[in-house]
């Protein structure tokens, strides 16, 4: 079984990894937001903005999310730095 | 109903008497109507700022400015909530943001007034990129801000921050 996400990219960590949206198959073992962006963040130096550490909030279809929130297919995932609007 | 939207998410500009008056418009059970407006400052940590440009995430942005009018409304009882976000670029004074709230009395007016900027500021998807003369950069979140909105779930049995709030203001 395949599960393909939508995964997007705002602000600073946009421009960081050098993309704003992209459609992923989840590899085996990747179940959770939390687990995604780690995934995401070993693709190589620019990805780092996603590392543990790194102050990254995430939204799971539209809805702000914890790491541990599960992935089902057709989610779109948004990582982004905490937000400054008002 | 009124046919307004409690929510708009835009690039044009508001006019805050328009929206203030439309807040009580036809009807005789307000009796206060607190609002606030939200400007670009020409400064900001130190340096100056010519211009800046909010991002925002079309979809979740509206969704999730209706979700803090809603838990707004489960906690007061409110006769009417205007919220506007606009996005794009914006010049010192420039208006961003309008919140206005009608209700009977005064209290839960301004109560829900600033609960709803509070929960904005950490919860709605903006994010501020100033022009300044050493170039662009994206604003940093505030632990303020972060405090500002943690003191309403303080608030409700967990014990106030006093010192956190008195410090904020």
């Amino acid at each position: 079984m395949t599960m393909k996400v939508k995964i997007l990219y705002f602000a600073g960590l946009r421009e960081a990894v050098g993309q704003a949206a992209e459609e992923l198959e989840l590899p085996a073992g990747v179940a959770t937001v939390g687990a995604l962006r780690a995934h995401l963040a070993a693709r190589g130096e620019a990805w780092q903005a996603l590392a543990v550490g790194r102050n990254v909030r995430a939204a799971l279809n539209q809805k702000m999310a914890a790491a541990d929130a599960a992935l089902a297919a057709a989610d779109e995932v948004a990582f982004f730095p905490p937000v400054t609007g008002g | 109903m009124d046919a307004k939207p409690e929510v708009s998410v835009q690039e044009a500009d508001f006019d805050v008497g328009a929206e203030i008056a439309a807040l009580s418009a036809g009807r005789r059970d307000v009796g206060a109507v607190a609002s606030f407006v939200g400007l670009v400052r020409d400064a900001n940590d130190g340096s100056g700022v010519s211009a800046m440009t909010l991002e925002h995430y079309p979809g979740m942005t509206e969704r999730a400015l209706e979700d803090i009018v809603e838990e707004a409304r489960t906690r007061w009882s409110l006769l009417g909530v205007r919220v506007i976000h606009r996005h794009g670029r914006l010049e010192p004074a420039d208006r961003i943001v309008f919140v206005g709230v009608a209700g009977a009395h005064r209290g839960e007016s301004f109560a829900a007034c600033e609960f709803i900027m509070d929960y904005l500021k950490t919860r709605a998807p903006f994010w501020k990129r100033e022009e300044t003369p050493a170039g662009g950069r994206w604003v940093d979140a505030r632990e303020t801000d972060d405090s500002a909105a943690a003191r309403w779930a303080a608030d409700e049995g967990e014990g106030a921050d006093w010192d956190d709030i008195q410090q904020r203001r």
